[in-house]
């Protein structure tokens, strides 16, 4: 095999400036760039709290039943920005705390509340029946939508938005593990930012109001 | 720093010849809302002596056990634990994103306001055991990762502490 530079695949690749940016934006939240408002470099792009993934080659959609029996895309929410997390009920730790954070990302966007449509993802849909996730997403916030469907099809929303999930065995029951990452569309129903699971509700906040005020369909 | 090793010391001492005792703070479960099976419980133990949390057991669910959660390249992953070592003086936080107390095959929905009774089963340096009684409130589903604010005193009584 030839020798190569290590920064080989950069020209290999040909990365788009959104690509670097993307890039950019992960190395600032490594916190390697911590402390350094000022943009690097380039047009005054967009810059996210999150990481910014627009023009990705996944994410682009789903096809899923919502907890009043129906059929539910991405379409059905244009106009709207809209954030998906996928996660289970029966989970004692990120999923409540994604949710609370949601909650309080609603709060924050006082007026522009509805114009944020929150959508859960059930990697778990054996046991998180219709009625369940409706209860649970109430607990939280009544305009909050749970998504479900057959495992093969929870399989492919999974895998087009690159989430790992697993059942995990514990004592008599299981548990999961999941991606627990936020995906933020703009209102024309385009992917745009990845959040994190460490990020604040601040940086949610921010991240969906510079979505939101960009210009509507 | 001397004030802890002091502390420590002093621990370490009783320990030889008193009785361990854990410390239990700011306990509480996260509710649930119908026919959802699984919540967590949080708290903060802070020892006398080493110790080890080795189990928990409470009438409101069918399965307990002790958990650690981890984020791995941004996958949540939970795994059960088969005990948690306290430092003698120090404090160990079960908190979310982190240790928690995992309530599984819950027989009634935890409603906020409520308290779930909790025997937490430790075992002191010399392997022996000894339970202490929790009662944690419960923190309404979406009322956040806090535990309830109560009034002081209102989860332990007096002599529940500690039995051998």
């Amino acid at each position: 095999m030839p020798r190569r530079s290590r920064f080989a695949f950069l020209a290999l690749q040909a990365p788009s400036r959104r690509r670097v940016n993307a890039w950019l934006a992960a190395a600032a939240l490594g916190g390697l760039l911590a402390g350094c408002d000022q943009p690097l470099s380039g047009p005054p792009a967009a810059a996210f709290k999150g990481i910014d993934i627009a023009g990705a080659p996944y994410g682009r959609g789903f096809a899923l039943t919502d907890f009043n029996g129906q059929s539910r895309t991405l379409a059905d929410y244009s106009g709207r920005v809209v954030m998906l997390y996928f996660g289970f009920v029966q989970c004692p730790d990120v999923c409540p705390t994604a949710l609370t954070r949601a909650a309080a990302v609603k709060q924050q966007l006082g007026a522009d509340a509805a114009q944020l449509q929150v959508i859960f993802v059930t990697v778990d849909p054996e046991r998180d029946t219709p009625e369940l996730l409706r209860d649970y997403m109430a607990a939280f916030d009544p305009s909050f939508m749970a998504l479900t469907g057959s495992p093969e099809q929870i399989k492919a929303v999974a895998d087009e938005f690159r989430v790992y999930y697993k059942k995990v065995p514990t004592g008599s029951t299981y548990t999961m593990d999941h991606t627990a990452l936020s995906y933020l569309f703009d209102r024309e129903g385009h992917i745009r930012v990845v959040l994190r699971h460490e990020q604040t509700a601040d940086d949610y906040t921010a991240d969906i109001r510079q979505l939101l005020a960009e210009k509507p369909v | 720093m001397k004030k802890l090793l002091i502390a420590s010391l002093l621990a370490v001492t009783a320990g030889a010849w008193a009785q361990t005792t854990v410390k239990v703070e700011d306990a509480w479960v996260r509710g649930t809302v119908a026919t959802q099976k699984a919540s967590g419980a949080f708290m903060r133990l802070t020892p006398s002596a080493n110790a080890r949390l080795v189990a928990v057991e409470s009438p409101v669910a069918g399965v307990v056990e002790i958990h650690e959660m981890a984020m791995e390249n941004d996958v949540m992953k939970m795994r059960q634990i088969p005990g948690l070592d306290l430092a003698a003086g120090r404090t160990t936080e079960l908190k979310p994103g982190g240790f928690h107390v995992m309530l599984m095959d819950l027989k009634q929905p935890l409603k906020g306001g409520e308290s779930v009774p909790l025997t937490l089963v430790f075992e002191d340096a010399t392997k022996q055991r000894f339970t202490q009684e929790v009662k944690a409130p419960v923190t309404a589903l979406g009322g956040g990762n806090a535990p309830m604010p109560m009034k002081p005193g209102a989860d332990m009584k007096p002599g529940m502490e500690h039995k051998h």
